[in-house]
């Protein structure tokens, strides 16, 4: 098994550690704004255990993903909006 | 094409956490088979999440250790979104659709913080005191950051302390409590001798952080993200620059699935008896759900409904002693973190409460109940299903929630279809 | 307690009540409503807020038509909230049968001079890409709507309230008398005329209604813009509505401006739990995947129920109860209440003014049911 899981975040090749959720790698590479509110104000993270819905991203073209649940997988699309 | 993964168990235990884990390990000593739930990538619940491969207490290694000696099957990150039969309970994953037959049900659910919207709250950084924390368990760094830890009870100070072992500079604990409930809590602490070293554990390691008592957040503030916060604290305002603020006002319990199957409430709670059983026949109900009581408690709980659900009585029994002390300390717990009036008056006008869809306080008030409100503002709309905006509204409106309709959580048209009759998957 | 007097009392803030009570009150009636829990409650809340004219009957077209055309008319006054949207629908065939039922549909509103357009496969996936290829065609009919209702009903209740009505909530009302409504509390409102506008509740305060509930399933999705741009409904619809079955779904799609969709539609009689039944929510959505398969991935938000309030014809009871000249009621709208509650409104009020008739009222009339001796007073 890899210890490395490459993936993308809009657009940019990055690599993370195994086991690193998609969160947490938007964090690690210089995202602080994972989505846009309805009204357009910029939404972190806020409970951190997948019921907030505040952490959605949309991975390999299907939105509304909870990115603090989903661990990278290797040759992941992530875009946030 | 649609994954459709079925199973059939004697006992199907609902959540990975220290309840869910003891009623596991209990039922399963019973010879009868046994399936565990959880809808985190590990199993752990909140308390030990993250911890599946690294337990961080010798209290998650043994019962880690238990379940894996004892060959329960685990299945996690499924999330259980409604009841398609009699007995039959319905998941789904990021992939595939799960079917779960069961003869017994121990619902072990948890809780989740509860949040109150302040001027700010919405920017990124600020986050639930339980939510950074399990942040950085899952690999956020945050060394060298500046970290406000505010709102009310224990989580409080195990997120500080943990945040400081990381390297994150913690530069103030802000507890709403007033300072004669947190005194009072001290003196009854004391007769609970673990709890009292752990508290003093805590507050040893905590020892440079500034602790306030009668402190509350008014305000955060940044650009993009949060650069700073203002709290309240008797008289004066505190303003405090930082990188992120940790903020939570205690848990409520996570009872949308209890209440789907027809549970009943006791104060808000899964009303249980004493074997912990709720109202419904071969639906059991350990840990938080059946009042906020820690691990200690849920880790009875969950023994007693897993030595139960398999018939064992006597082993049960054994445990009522322990499980009356500390759902004795649980509700002194319970009473010392009370929320204070004066955070009602947090949000301004214009202060977001639901966060899914926007809704500002002003546009709440008027309605004579939550269900008038989400229909004409759309408040409790939006796919946290009123998770968040819910207990907030509760609190400051005075309304009271009402019962879930299904899916418990958002779900897939795809596996909103199954019905047990579908013989493939698909569009059945 | 001595008793308030109005020249207007209506029961129920439903859409249909509410609209009733804008009207009585723009004619200068002095009005109260009295509703047991608040504005919009009921199958308000429940419905698709679908602005449709319809074709099972000429009775039906004629009102439908009419009340989409003062729908239109107050469209520039609704707040956003309302979320008032000209998406049009698009009816559809997936066979032979059904592009028959199509032509004649669409023969009906040209002959009756409604704007519609016959649609072939290839225009039909023109007109809407997402949905499967071999539908054999569709009518799109441009002149329907879609808006929130709850909302509508909200501000139809401030335009009476701004024109002078007076509002009871929190209380149901128990009993209708000659000239006054009874409140549970023991207290009443004297009225010169009373309005039963209380949807499937109807029967409670004028026993012998020849009223059914029908339950119906709904589920939204989260936002996924762009993937539905017309109400769409299958022709076979009617089949559903029609039936007396145990129960029936059909395919009924409509975009939201969130970007959500909303999803219908089924109809159940002899149902009286209003919990969701899994297996009439499965088979719904299993039929609206028939028609857009993509929908099967999407994520469904919620799902609730509501009941309709269905008579033997399928037309609303809108007039004065046999024998009591001063008791009307304005219910039995089926899934058709959002659009018919305007023509409704205006029905009852020239009705109860002695005014010219906007349209015929006979079709709606309560005299009309076979056993008027059904239609026993309360006293």
């Amino acid at each position: 098994m890899s210890e490395v899981v490459s993936l993308k975040i809009n657009g940019m090749p990055i690599e993370v550690p195994f086991g690193t959720t998609v969160l947490v790698a938007l964090l690690t590479n210089g995202v602080t704004g994972i989505r846009r509110s309805v009204t357009g104000e910029p939404r972190g993270p806020l409970c951190g255990i997948g019921v907030c819905f505040e952490c959605r991203v949309t991975i390999n073209a299907q939105p509304h993903c909870r990115s603090c649940q989903i661990l990278c997988q290797d040759g992941m699309d992530v875009r946030t909006e | 094409m649609t994954d459709v993964r079925s199973f059939d168990t004697d006992v199907l235990v609902i959540g990975g956490g220290p309840a869910g884990l003891a009623a596991a390990y209990s039922a399963a000593r019973s010879g009868r088979r046994v399936l565990l739930v959880d809808e985190n990538p590990t199993p752990g619940g909140q308390i030990w999440r993250g911890e599946w491969r690294a337990p961080r207490s010798s209290e998650a290694a043994s019962w880690f250790d238990r379940i894996r000696r004892s060959r329960i099957p685990l299945i996690t990150g499924v999330r259980i979104v409604t009841e398609v039969a009699e007995r039959m309970l319905l998941g789904e994953s990021q992939e595939a659709i799960y079917e779960f037959r069961y003869k017994v049900l121990i619902l072990a659910t948890g809780a989740r913080e509860r949040f109150l919207p302040f001027p700010g709250w919405t920017l990124p950084n600020v986050m639930g005191a339980g939510g950074l924390q399990a942040l950085v368990k899952a690999g956020l760094p945050i060394s060298g950051k500046r970290v406000v830890v505010a709102g009310t009870g224990p989580l409080l100070l195990a997120v500080a302390a943990y945040l400081q072992e990381q390297g994150a500079q913690v530069l103030l604990i802000a507890e709403q409590a007033t300072r004669a409930r947190m005194l009072s809590l001290g003196v009854t602490l004391l007769r609970f001798p673990s709890k009292a070293w752990h508290a003093a554990v805590l507050r040893g390691q905590l020892w440079r952080v500034p602790y306030a008592s009668n402190c509350w957040p008014i305000a955060a503030y940044g650009e993009g993200s949060v650069q700073g916060v203002l709290l309240r604290q008797g008289s004066r305002t505190r303003e405090i620059p930082c990188d992120y603020v940790a903020c939570g006002f205690h848990l409520v319990p996570n009872i949308e699935l209890p209440l789907l199957l027809g549970c009943e409430l006791c104060d808000g709670y899964v009303r249980v008896n004493e074997f912990q059983e709720t109202s419904r026949a071969n639906v059991f109900c350990a840990g938080e759900p059946t009042g906020i009581g820690g691990v200690d408690l849920a880790l009875i709980e969950g023994q007693i409904a897993g030595y139960a659900a398999v018939g064992h009585l006597e082993a049960a029994r054994a445990l009522f002693g322990r499980r009356a002390r500390w759902r004795r300390f649980a509700s002194r717990l319970d009473r010392a973190f009370a929320l204070r009036p004066e955070l009602r008056t947090l949000p301004d006008a214009r202060t977001i409460v639901c966060r899914c869809e926007d809704v500002p306080f002003e546009r709440l008030k008027g309605y004579s109940s939550w269900k008038e409100a989400k229909l004409q503002t759309r408040c409790g709309m939006g796919p946290c299903q009123g998770r968040i905006c819910g207990p907030a509204a509760e609190f400051l409106f005075g309304w009271s929630v009402e019962s879930p309709r299904p899916p418990i959580f958002p779900a897939r048209v795809a596996s909103l279809m199954r019905t047990p009759s579908s013989e493939r998957g698909g569009n059945g | 307690m001595s008793p308030r007097a109005y020249d207007v009392v209506i029961v129920g803030a439903g859409i249909v009540g509410a609209a009733c009570a804008a009207e009585c009150a723009s004619a200068g009636l002095k009005v109260a409503v009295v509703e047991a829990t608040f504005v919009g409650s009921g199958a308000t809340a429940a419905g698709m807020g679908h602005i449709v004219i319809m074709d099972e009957s000429d009775a039906q077209f004629v009102l439908t038509r009419y009340s989409q055309a003062l729908w239109d008319e107050l469209a520039d006054e609704l707040p956003p909230d309302c979320e008032f949207r000209k998406y049009g629908t698009i009816w559809i065939a997936a066979d032979e049968e059904e592009l028959g039922l199509l032509r004649r549909k669409e023969q009906f509103y040209r002959e009756r001079g409604i704007s519609v357009e016959l649609l072939d496969e290839r225009t039909l996936a023109e007109a809407e890409p997402n949905l499967r290829r071999d539908l054999r065609g569709g009518l799109l009919v441009p002149g329907d709507s879609v808006l929130y209702p709850p909302c509508a009903a909200r501000f139809l209740l401030e335009r009476a309230r701004d024109r002078g009505a007076t509002t009871f909530f929190g209380q149901p009302v128990v009993r209708l008398d000659e000239s006054k409504v009874k409140l549970r509390d023991g207290s009443s409102i004297a009225a010169g005329v009373i309005i039963n506008a209380t949807g499937t509740w109807a029967s409670e305060l004028t026993p012998g209604l020849a009223i059914k509930k029908r339950k119906g399933h709904l589920a939204i999705t989260e936002r996924y813009p762009g993937i539905v741009h017309h109400q769409l409904v299958e022709v076979g619809y009617l089949k559903s509505t029609h039936a007396h079955e145990a129960e029936a779904v059909a395919f009924n799609v409509q975009p939201r401006p969130t970007g959500q969709l909303l999803i219908g539609s089924s109809r159940q009689y002899s149902a009286e739990d209003p919990r969701v039944d899994h297996n009439i929510l499965a088979r719904m959505l299993a039929r609206a995947c028939e028609y857009i398969p993509q929908l099967a991935e999407l994520s469904v938000i919620r799902t609730w129920t509501g009941f309709r309030a269905a008579t033997p014809d399928n037309l609303p009871l809108i007039g004065p109860l046999p024998g009591r000249e001063r008791i009307y009621l304005a219910t039995g709208h089926e899934g058709l209440g959002i659009t018919m509650s305007l023509g409704t409104a205006k029905l009852l009020v020239a009705h109860v003014l002695n005014w010219p008739l906007p349209i015929p009222i006979e079709p709606y009339l309560p005299s009309r049911m076979e056993h008027a001796a059904c239609l026993r007073s309360s006293l």
